[in-house]
């Protein structure tokens, strides 16, 4: 019975995470921007994972004379407590990964959970839900973190859960579009009419279908965390006791880095941080294009008309 | 009519969304558990008596409703509290941060317009050039600079030449009214250029797609069969349609622009609602910051409004 219905046109065998590999990597495979965003990504993720082995000192070591100037020895100078800020870089790139990385989760979760409710169960449900996410739009996010995070206090736990739970709005919106048109496809009103549930037809038929597109909305909220996280450290909301990129430039600002003249102290994890919010939007822009349904013509094509499929997302 | 009815269902969205941050507001500042104003009555070695007292002075005593409504009838007068920091009352603190911070954020947001508009388009018309990749790559480099960085950038650059904060040289004895504004206006130059950069990746991109949406259009076609020029068709017929969802994305983008003046109001130290929102972190001063966002949140929501109505405006196919 349930043979029929995957052998159906259009509905791909195998299983669901194999289907999802497939899609995404078929989609990555043709963009050389998507590739450089993702080969950067892993690039920063290996160096996290691997900062005790790479690291060539501790977060604590003093290592040199406070801003001694990049050279030979230490490749990328020291901070104004003498930390080496290359270690500094490898061990600030593990909580400011792990923050991107889980706001983005709890933000998905949030977003995924709401946006598929609004769009499956439709009626008063959906006209609720999208209401309040209607007000979550409406109101400035970075100030409600601050607010928030002031006044929950610093930690880690506090900044992933404050981002994460401000940033699902545009997932919720994208995801409800999406089942609301997979809702209404044949095989799932058969899957129906053989008399599957909500639940069998929400994880099985429903939510295969959306996973790639949500694949592309994690990778963008990712730049967005990071960026956040990035902020909220500047203000000093920041956990004290971890070392991250936004909190290596707070440091360095508050160290009289720039009237120093250390520009080392600041640039690198600025640009570290820079780089990510590109891998991510390269990354996740390309996937949200070749997923956006909305392919078009364009018109101006110089010679003869081709398929261009919008490069850049129009719904910001 | 179309008119009335859109009108009027904007208002009533824009109105209870107000209301809805209004009560957030209080939620978020007095209802939580080991909320901000009990915190105040946490005197190390304070006695029972002067708990008491302080939780008598604020309004604390009576019911959480009852603390409510002394609230909004509070806000309906346009009291929002006293800094902690200073007795000022927060309206004051708050309108003479606003009057500083509406032209640096006017002028940086010009500028983003402006040249986000032009290089946007010629990225939509000249795709697959020199000329379109480079402000495309430009804009994704400005776009993915956290702000407050690449404020720090431009103080590090213009180290000596510029000043590197504040609103005026406090050792300018006596200024005249030129030499004044001249002195404001070199002040005003890095913040406003560090926003004006930031949006301006973030228009470009806007526009570009904007751009390459309308050209795909039928209409285009037509124009493009009827024989007009690639240039005529870009500017007068493109151009005009794509502006459409610009003015809304530049109006959504308010949310962005507040969050960026924060950051820039800190580099840079000018006094403005940004700074007030991170100084008033800083002190822990809750009226201060509680009256800081829920002004920020109105002139959000309050640009919101006016984006859908010149939207509507513009657009005559929208009827709902």
């Amino acid at each position: 019975m349930s043979a029929t219905l995957e052998n159906e046109p259009g509905v791909e065998t195998g299983s669901s995470a194999q289907r999802l590999r497939t899609a995404v990597w078929g989609i990555l495979k043709d963009r050389p921007s998507a590739i450089a965003g993702a080969v950067m990504l892993a690039g920063f993720v290996l160096v996290a994972v691997f900062a005790p082995v790479l690291a060539p000192h501790g977060i604590h070591e003093i290592v040199g004379p406070p801003f001694s100037t990049p050279g030979a020895y230490p490749p990328l100078g020291l901070d104004d407590g003498g930390g080496d800020i290359l270690s500094l870089l490898m061990w600030g790139a593990r909580i400011s990964l792990t923050v991107g990385f889980a706001a983005s989760m709890v933000a998905i979760l949030v977003g995924g959970t709401i946006g598929v409710a609004a769009g499956f169960f439709g009626g008063a449900t959906d006209t609720i839900l999208m209401r309040i996410t209607d007000y979550f739009l409406a109101i400035p996010d970075v100030p409600l973190m601050i607010v928030v995070a002031a006044i929950w206090g610093p930690s880690l736990l506090h900044i992933v859960l404050v981002i994460g739970l401000l940033l699902w709005t545009s997932t919720a919106r994208i995801v409800r579009a999406q089942v609301k048109s997979v809702r209404e496809r044949v095989y799932v009103k058969r899957a129906r009419a053989l008399g599957a549930g909500n639940a069998r037809i929400i994880f099985r038929h429903v939510l295969p279908q959306v996973a790639p597109l949500l694949v592309a909305n994690t990778v963008l909220t990712i730049a967005v965390a990071i960026f956040d996280e990035t902020a909220l450290a500047f203000l000093g909301l920041s956990d004290p006791s971890k070392i991250s990129w936004g909190k290596m430039i707070k440091n360095a600002t508050e160290s009289a880095a720039i009237s120093a003249g250390a520009w080392w102290t600041i640039v690198p994890p600025g640009i570290c941080v820079a780089l990510v919010i590109l891998a991510c939007t390269l990354m996740g822009q390309a996937l949200e294009d070749a997923l956006n349904p909305r392919l078009r013509v364009a018109h101006l094509a110089a010679r003869g008309f081709r398929l261009l499929p919008r490069t850049l997302r129009d719904d910001a | 009519m179309r008119g009335i009815d859109f009108i009027l269902k904007r208002t009533a969205f824009a109105l209870i969304t107000v209301f809805v941050a209004v009560t957030f507001n209080f939620v978020l500042f007095r209802a939580l558990p080991g909320d901000a104003i009990t915190n105040l009555s946490k005197v190390p070695g304070a006695s029972p008596a002067l708990r008491a007292e302080l939780t008598k002075e604020f309004g604390l005593d009576k019911s959480k409703w009852e603390q409510y409504l002394v609230y909004l009838r509070q806000l309906a007068t346009g009291n929002l509290g006293v800094s902690f920091s200073n007795q000022e009352p927060v309206t004051s603190v708050l309108f003479h941060a606003i009057g500083n911070t509406i032209p640096m954020v006017l002028m940086g947001t010009l500028f983003s317009i402006i040249f986000g508009t032009i290089t946007g388009v010629l990225a939509a018309w000249k795709r697959r050039t020199v000329r379109g990749y480079g402000s495309v790559w430009l804009a994704l480099g400005f776009y993915s600079l956290p702000t407050h960085f690449l404020g720090l950038m431009l103080l590090l650059l213009t180290a000596g030449y510029l000043p590197r904060g504040g609103r005026v040289d406090e050792f300018l004895f006596n200024p005249g009214l030129v030499a004044h504004w001249v002195d404001v206006g070199k002040h005003m130059l890095l913040p406003s250029l560090t926003l004006g950069l930031v949006l301006y990746g973030q228009y470009t991109l806007v526009v570009r797609s904007a751009m390459l949406e309308t050209l795909g259009e039928d209409f285009v076609l037509t124009a493009r069969a009827k024989g007009l020029p690639d240039r005529t068709i870009v500017l007068r017929h493109a151009f005009r349609n794509a502006m459409l969802p610009v003015i809304t994305l530049i109006a959504l983008s308010m949310g962005y622009i507040v969050a960026g003046s924060i950051l820039i109001e800190k580099v840079f130290s000018w006094p403005g609602v940004g700074r007030l929102v991170s100084q008033s972190v800083d002190r822990r001063d809750w009226p201060v910051l509680q009256g800081t966002f829920l002004i920020l949140t109105i002139s959000v929501v309050f640009f919101n409004y006016v984006a859908d109505l010149l939207y509507y405006e513009f657009d005559p196919r929208i009827t709902t």
